[in-house]
C-alpha cells in the first residue's frame, strides 16, 4: 500500500527512535529491581524472601519484600515521603491557581478587546520560550529583593521573616502555568460561538448562570487539558524549583538530584519508576480527554 | 398586552467601527411597527441591517442612536435576558452537553418554574414540533430538521410574546424547507404570537408573511404585505430585489392625476396610461418597470395601446414556463409564458428570429423614480 511503510530507512528510523526513547526507561525500571547496592551493572534481582535483609558485600542476598527490596526501602524513607508530599502539595496548589488565571485569561483574550490586547498575547509566549534557568534566576532575585524590602521596612526577625520555601515554589510555578493553560484552553475556546451564550442569555440566563451552565461545561475539556498539562509541568520541574526553594520545600526532583551527588542506590531507579507511573497515568488522562474532544467535535 | 405593537423599532441607528478603523452604519434610521400577532419578515440581501436589526430587539446588541420598544416599554440596555422575546438562530444553538429534555428545560429553570411544570410543558412543546420521545437523544444524534425542531422549541416554551427567527430554514435542504415554511406559518397562527422573521429568501418571505420590511444598506426600502411589494414596488431596488424586471429608462411626458405618459427612448416611443407614485414630476428621468409575467405576447397585431413590434432572441424552456428573450426596437426584454399547452405542440411556442407583438398592459407597468 504505502511505499513508505517497507522502506529500511523508515525501520531503521524507528527502531532508532525507540531505542533512545524508551531504553533508558526500561533500563531504570529493571536496575530498580537490582540485587546490587552500587547499582552500576545489573546483578540480577534480589532472589529471595526472607524476613530480614541479608547483605554480602554489596549485595542484597535476601529481604522481606524480594525483588521488591528498594521498594520497601523507598517507603521507609521519610525524605522521600516529605519531598513527594511537597510536590504533590505545590502541584495541586499551582494547577489549581493556575488553571482559574489561566482560563479566566483566555476568556478575556478571546472575547474582548483592549489596547494592549496584541501585548498581553505575545507576553504569554515569553515564559514558554524563554531558558528556565533565566526565568528561574528571574524569580529568585525578584524574591530576595522583594523579601529584602519588607523584612528591612517591618523590621521582622526570626520565623517572621519572609524566606523561600513553599509559597515561593508555588507561586513560580504559578506563573510559569498560566500561558500553558491559557494557551490551550485558548484552543478550546477559538471554535466557540458566541451564539450558545447568547442563547442562553435568550433564555433568561444572567451572565454568571450562563457562565456556569453554559460555557464553562463547553470548554471544560479545554479546561481540563490546560490543567493537566500544567500539573505534570510542575510536578518534574527541576530549574525554576531549584531557584526558589528553601528549607522544608525540597521537592522529589530536587530531592534526586541531591541523592545523586551523595551515593546512587537503586532506591533511586524505584522512586523514579514510581514518577514515571505517576506522570504516565496523568498524560494518559490528558490523551483520552482530548481523543474524546476530538470526537465530539467531528 | 399593553400596546398595539408588539415591537417597535424608531429611528434606530446601529454603528459598527470595521477593523480597518472606519465608522459603518449597519442600521441607518429604521423605524418599523410591528403589529401583535403579526408575522412579519425582514427580507434583504447580506450586510442590509436585518440581523443587527433583528438583535437589537432580542438585546444582543444596543442601538447607537433612537429606541426598541417591546411591548410599548423602552427597552435602553435591557439585557437579553430581562426581555420577553426568544429567538431561534440560524445555527440553532443548541447546547451540545445537554439532552434534548435539559435544552428545552433550561428557559423554564432560569423562570424557577417547578419540575412538575417544567415535565409539563416540555412534553407540550415537544408534542407541537413533533419530537415526542426524543426527550434523551443529544443533539448532534438529531437530524438538522430534527435539530431545528428543537431550537423552535425551546424559544416556544418559554411562551415569548414575540418569537425572533433569524433564517432558521437556511440550513434545510429545499423540500425540508418548503415543508417548514407552512409549518412555521400554521404554528404561528395556531399560537397567535408575533413572529419576526429574517431571511434574504424572498420567496419564503412572500410564502409566510403577513407584511414585509425590505431592507438595503442599513434602510428599510419599502414596508407591505407581499401583494403590496410585489405589484407596487416603491423603488427600482424593490422592483429588482423581489422578483425580476424589465427597466427602461424614460422622461415623463404628461403627468394627470394617476396617470403618466412616460417617453421611452430605446422604445422610441411613449408609453402610456401608466399609475404613477407619489414625488413624481413633469420632464423628470424615471424608469419604466414591467414584470416579465405581465407582458402578453402575441403573432398578430391587434392594433392596441402600447403594443410594440418585437423579435424573438432566444427562448428558455423551464418546464412549466417559457423564458422568451425579445429585442424591441433598441431595448432588450424578458417575456415568461406559461406552458398551457405541451411544448411538443409545435405552434405552442415562439422560435428564435420570429417577428412577435409585445402589449404592455398600463396597470401592471410601473414608473419608478431612477436611483
Amino acid at each position: 500500500m504505502n511505499p513508505f511503510r517497507r522502506s529500511p530507512f523508515v525501520i531503521v528510523a524507528t527502531v532508532l527512535v525507540y531505542l533512545f526513547l524508551y531504553a533508558p526507561i526500561v533500563g531504570l525500571v529493571l536496575y530498580s529491581f537490582n540485587a546490587s547496592r552500587a547499582n552500576v551493572t545489573f546483578e540480577g534481582f534480589v532472589p529471595a524472601f526472607s524476613d530480614r535483609v541479608v547483605m554480602e558485600g554489596s549485595l542484597v542476598k535476601s529481604s522481606p519484600c524480594g525483588p521488591f527490596h528498594w521498594y520497601c526501602d523507598l517507603a521507609k524513607n521519610d525524605d522521600v515521603a516529605e519531598a513527594a508530599g511537597n510536590t504533590l502539595t505545590i502541584a495541586v496548589t499551582a494547577t489549581i491557581v493556575a488553571t482559574i488565571i489561566g482560563t479566566m485569561a483566555a476568556i478575556a483574550l478571546q472575547r474582548y478587546d483592549f489596547k494592549l490586547k496584541p501585548f498581553s498575547q505575545l507576553s504569554l509566549y515569553i515564559p514558554i520560550v524563554i531558558p528556565e534557568i533565566v526565568m528561574g534566576i528571574g524569580v529568585l532575585t525578584l524574591f530576595s529583593q522583594l523579601f529584602g524590602w519588607v523584612n528591612e521596612a517591618f523590621n521582622l526577625s526570626g520565623d517572621a521573616r519572609l524566606s523561600l520555601g513553599m509559597a515561593t515554589v508555588t507561586i513560580s510555578h504559578i506563573a510559569f502555568m498560566v500561558p500553558f493553560v491559557t494557551l490551550v484552553v485558548q484552543a478550546r475556546l477559538q471554535g466557540f460561538d458566541k451564539s450558545f451564550e447568547e442563547a442562553a442569555m435568550d433564555l433568561g440566563a444572567n451572565e454568571w448562570t450562563t457562565f456556569r451552565r453554559v460555557t464553562f461545561p463547553m470548554i471544560l475539556p479545554g479546561v481540563m487539558s490546560g490543567a493537566l498539562l500544567a500539573f505534570t509541568l510542575s510536578l518534574d520541574d527541576f530549574v525554576i524549583t531549584f531557584f526558589t526553594n528553601g528549607p522544608g520545600s525540597t521537592t522529589l526532583p530536587i530531592y534526586v538530584y541531591g541523592l545523586l551527588r551523595r551515593i546512587i542506590t537503586p532506591q533511586v531507579n524505584a522512586l523514579s519508576t514510581v514518577w514515571i507511573l505517576v506522570v504516565f497515568t496523568a498524560v494518559l488522562l490528558l490523551q483520552l480527554i482530548q481523543n474524546r474532544e476530538q470526537k465530539q467535535h467531528s | 398586552m399593553t400596546s398595539e405593537f408588539a415591537v417597535e423599532m424608531r429611528d434606530v441607528v446601529k454603528r459598527f467601527i470595521t477593523p480597518e478603523g472606519n465608522e459603518m452604519a449597519a442600521v441607518d434610521r429604521v423605524t418599523m411597527q410591528i403589529k401583535n400577532g403579526e408575522f412579519f419578515s425582514m427580507l434583504g440581501s447580506s450586510g442590509c441591517g436585518k440581523t443587527t436589526s433583528l438583535r437589537m430587539i432580542a438585546g444582543f446588541e444596543w442601538p447607537t442612536e433612537g429606541e426598541v420598544y417591546i411591548e410599548g416599554n423602552a427597552m435602553g440596555h435591557t439585557p437579553p435576558f430581562q426581555r420577553k422575546v426568544n429567538t431561534v438562530f440560524q445555527s440553532y444553538a443548541l447546547f451540545q452537553h445537554m439532552t434534548v429534555y435539559q435544552n428545552l428545560a433550561f428557559g423554564l429553570e432560569m423562570e424557577g418554574a417547578k419540575e412538575e411544570e417544567i415535565k409539563k410543558r416540555v412534553g407540550r412543546a415537544l408534542e407541537m414540533v413533533q419530537l415526542t420521545g426524543m426527550d434523551r437523544r443529544r443533539p448532534r444524534q438529531l437530524s438538522g430538521g430534527q435539530q431545528q425542531r428543537v431550537a423552535l422549541a425551546r424559544a416556544l416554551v418559554k411562551t415569548p410574546d414575540v418569537l425572533l427567527l433569524d433564517e432558521p430554514l437556511g440550513a434545510l435542504d429545499l423540500k425540508l424547507r418548503k415543508e417548514m415554511q407552512l409549518e412555521l406559518k400554521a404554528l404561528q397562527q395556531q399560537l397567535g404570537i408575533t413572529f419576526i422573521y429574517v431571511t434574504h429568501d424572498q420567496e419564503e418571505a412572500l410564502t409566510m408573511s403577513d407584511r414585509i420590511a425590505v431592507m438595503s444598506k442599513g434602510q428599510v426600502q419599502q414596508m407591505g404585505t407581499p401583494v403590496e411589494i410585489y405589484e407596487r414596488p416603491s423603488n427600482k431596488f424593490v422592483a429588482d430585489f423581489i422578483g425580476e424586471s424589465n427597466f427602461l429608462e424614460g422622461k415623463i411626458k404628461s403627468l394627470s392625476k394617476n396617470e403618466a405618459s412616460v417617453f421611452v427612448p430605446s422604445l422610441n416611443t411613449e408609453v402610456t396610461g401608466m399609475p404613477i407614485s407619489a414625488g413624481l414630476v413633469k420632464g423628470e428621468d424615471v424608469v419604466v418597470s414591467i414584470r416579465p409575467e405581465k407582458i402578453r405576447i402575441a403573432d398578430k397585431d391587434t392594433k392596441s395601446n402600447n403594443m410594440f413590434r418585437a423579435r424573438v432572441t432566444n427562448t428558455v424552456y423551464i418546464g412549466a414556463d417559457t423564458h422568451i428573450y425579445v429585442d424591441v426596437h433598441d431595448a432588450k426584454m424578458k417575456v415568461l409564458e406559461q406552458n398551457r399547452i405541451s411544448r411538443l405542440d409545435p405552434k405552442s411556442f415562439y422560435v428564435v428570429g420570429q417577428d412577435v407583438w409585445l402589449l404592455l398592459m398600463p396597470e401592471n407597468t410601473l414608473v419608478l423614480k431612477k436611483d
